[in-house]
């Protein structure tokens, strides 16, 4: 460090008083000034474009009273802030959107982890159960929600009619609060599982041969195997597939929208049983067209998510570190 | 580091500008009637765009307009639902750009549109001088005026309502069918409910109507003021006619006569496949409904009645308006003044359906001779005829009061449906329809 300084102070001394720049010289410092910014740019003028632009618009919308179309909004500082945070329908939506959130990630993953095991287990026709296991995930989610929602239909329902064939009482899934939430929740993982069990299977299938080998060398059955090898092998691919399925379920939209009864109806039901945030917010901004209050909750959605990626980050820290600590 | 800093002041700064340039174009967009643009010479040519939703039964009439005027061509958008259509367009009017010349609005949604009046030409200013007040029915015309008396809309279709009913279900109950029976049955909504627990009584518990929301509605648009007065207050809590509704409709559903079926969802189309239900309030444009969804095998099994409890009543039906976002808009109000005029109101309707709302289209032979074989024979035109003119005035309706009735009342309903008490499914519209109307 201190001979760097040393040699650049001595060039500095025997620099000569520089002649007046050429034109030539001007625009290649100014080549060297301006060129990284313009190789940058369009990633910033994209992003400003349609990240942050629509970011701060949000933050600007919801501090007005602004009904769409209005010529004069009126200004209203941080008061569609205040009325969201009594609003008990906005709570509502939220514990919806979790709960949901809830009872679909996680069966999800377990019902993933495992039939990605079964999956690599020696199998005939193995493509075949590969390619089967992601076909919900191809199929249009519009038809799904619609075919779903007619299953889990009260009265006239196939899922109901099973129910009563083996003489159990039917259920109101629109109107049982809970049961919607499973209802949505069993539409979310029938979709979801396959692709997340197809990216464990890859993680599963990297795992050195040779571990299971020396494991089963040691005497280790297959359950043993899968808990004390696969499963800390498979820690970061179930890292990444927890955060994704984190950001799908806190965006839940469509299959509630589709759930309810009433055709285009963005209620959640008749009490907003199975409301979730987005629902609402969509419900807010383009059929109620408050728009001031839609872009107060759209911020406070993003610094929910904000902070739940926080909690990821740490958690995943903490859990990534725990293999080098035990390691050593 | 610094790069870093320099590239996010740039980004401030981008975004910046556009805010600002953002805040400074969100005003403007008024008309007075001084800048109307001028109406285009006779050869000069102008395309108009022409906006409508599910069936107008336009297909026919465009080209014919387009022979009528040679220098006009017209694109018709189509959109499928009249809801996804009703977001669709107030988005436009909130951006400012993109409406058609000619928007076709739907009775639920005019509310929105008169509350926003200033962004639509008065077509009193701009339409041909044929178009006058005397063609359509006085109530159909005035509901197209905004508070200061702006005409925003043309009247295309009507909706007046009328009973269908289960004849060979009563039979089975036991409830008189003849003509003069029925009516007595259906005169007021008192007969209705009273004849709908017997009925419920006598077969053991079915129901007598498809939902509670759907007699709501048609007995809240009888009132003479809804849920909002004409200075844009909410009166549910004070408005005794609502109070009533609420109470009739959710003893009746405390008696059974509800098959609890969420109107136009997939278990109410079910529903009259299954015979789930004996009556259902019938608008005009109901019976097509009724046709599809029971299908068939149940064909000479309903019937329809003029007699509607309570008198008359209407629901539904469409306006044409000329956005102030139209370039051509002399031209735009001569097509929808031509389209609804008596003559293109019948095409319309032998092409689809829609029932007329003009006076001449309401006398016409054709019109009141069309019977239909589905409802045994019954001589539907001559009935609407008489059904449309029993109602009296149209109910003001306020900004909002087409959410206030879909996403509020409808879901409070299904919630006493569903097990809630009458008292909480009335606090739940309440509370719902102040936050709507604040």
């Amino acid at each position: 460090m201190t001979s760097t300084v040393r040699r650049e102070g001595t060039q500095a001394g025997v620099r000569r008083p520089a002649p007046r720049p050429g034109l030539r010289d001007r625009l290649s410092r100014w080549d060297v000034k301006a060129s990284p910014y313009l190789y940058v740019a369009p990633f910033f003028v994209v992003f400003g474009i349609v990240g942050l632009f629509p970011l701060l618009y949000t933050a600007y919308v919801s501090l007005f009273h602004w009904d769409a179309g209005d010529d004069n909004p009126d200004f209203i500082g941080l008061d569609n802030f205040k009325e969201l945070f009594a609003d008990a329908q906005f709570w509502h939506s939220l514990e919806n959107t979790v709960s949901i959130f809830l009872l679909s990630s996680v069966p999800q993953l377990i019902i993933a982890v495992l039939l990605a095991a079964l999956l690599s287990t020696r199998l005939r026709g193995a493509t075949g159960w590969r390619v089967g296991i992601l076909l919900p995930y191809a199929a249009s989610l519009v038809a799904l929600g619609i075919i779903f929602a007619n299953l889990f239909g009260p009265k006239y329902g196939l899922v109901n009619g099973l129910l009563q064939t083996i003489g159990l009482s039917p259920v109101d899934w629109q109107a049982n609060r809970f049961a919607s939430h499973v209802a949505i929740a069993i539409m979310v993982n029938w979709r979801w599982t396959g692709y997340n069990a197809l990216i464990v299977l890859a993680a599963m299938q990297a795992i050195p041969k040779e571990l299971h080998e020396a494991a089963l060398i040691d005497g280790a059955g297959t359950v043993r195997r899968f808990r004390h090898v696969t499963l800390p092998l498979l820690k970061p691919t179930l890292i990444f597939v927890t955060i994704t399925s984190t950001i799908g379920g806190l965006q839940i939209f469509t299959e509630p929208k589709l759930f309810d009864a009433m055709p285009g109806s963005n209620n959640g039901g008749s009490t907003h049983q199975f409301q979730t945030v987005t629902l609402y917010l969509y419900q807010t901004a383009f059929e109620n067209f408050d728009l001031g209050y839609a872009s107060a909750i759209a911020w406070v959605l993003f610094l929910i998510i904000v902070l739940i990626a926080g909690l990821n980050y740490l958690l995943t820290g903490r859990i990534a570190r725990t293999p080098k600590r035990r390691g050593a | 580091m610094t790069t870093f800093r320099k590239g996010l002041a740039l980004t401030l700064g981008i975004t910046m500008t556009a805010l600002a340039v953002a805040a400074c174009g969100g005003g403007g967009g008024s008309s007075s009637s001084s800048d109307i643009p001028a109406a285009a010479g006779p050869d000069e040519h102008v395309e108009l765009t022409l906006a409508t939703f599910t069936e107008f039964g336009y297909e026919a009439l465009i080209p014919e307009y387009e022979r009528l005027h040679p220098n006009i061509k017209i694109t018709h958008r189509k959109t499928g639902q009249g809801g996804p259509y009703a977001q669709d367009m107030m988005t436009k009017l909130a951006a400012g750009a993109g409406l058609a010349d000619v928007q076709a609005v739907e009775e639920g949604h005019l509310s929105d549109i008169l509350s926003k009046s200033s962004k639509f030409y008065d077509l009193t200013q701009i339409g041909p001088a044929d178009a006058s007040p005397d063609r359509w029915l006085s109530w159909k015309y005035d509901a197209g005026k905004d508070k200061n008396g702006k005409l925003i809309g043309y009247g295309t279709d009507i909706g007046p309502d009328a009973m269908c009913y289960r004849k060979d279900l009563l039979q089975q109950a036991g409830l008189p069918t003849d003509d003069a029976s029925v009516k007595t049955m259906f005169a007021t909504w008192d007969s209705y409910f009273a004849a709908g627990a017997q009925y419920a009584q006598r077969t053991g518990g079915k129901a007598w109507f498809d939902s509670a929301a759907q007699n709501f509605n048609a007995m809240v648009n009888q009132l003479p003021v809804g849920y909002l007065d004409k200075d844009d207050k909410l009166t549910v809590e004070s408005n005794q006619g609502i109070k009533d509704a609420w109470a009739k409709v959710t003893d009746a559903v405390g008696k059974g006569e509800s098959a609890k079926l969420t109107a136009f969802s997939n278990e109410w189309n079910s529903g009259f496949r299954q015979s789930a239900f004996a009556t259902k309030v019938c608008p005009a444009w109901m019976l097509g409904v009724v046709k599809e969804q029971a299908g068939p095998e149940n064909a000479g099994k309903w019937a329809v009645t003029d007699a509607f409890p309570g008198g008359g009543g209407n629901w539904g039906g469409s306006y044409l308006t000329v956005p102030t976002q139209s370039k051509h808009p002399r031209e735009a109000a001569a097509l929808a003044a031509w389209l609804t005029a008596p003559e293109q109101q019948l095409k319309a309707f032998q092409a689809k359906g829609t029932f007329p709302s003009q006076v001449k289209a309401l006398e016409s032979p054709e019109l009141l001779n069309q019977t239909d074989a589905y409802f045994g024979g019954a001589k539907i035109g001559e009935l609407f005829v008489a059904q449309a003119k029993k109602v009296a005035k149209p109910q003001y309706k306020g900004p909002n009061d087409g959410q206030i009735q879909e996403n509020v009342t409808a879901p409070a309903l299904q919630a006493v449906e569903q097990g809630k008490s009458p008292a909480d499914g009335w606090q739940q519209l309440v509370d719902g329809a102040k936050k709507l109307a604040r």
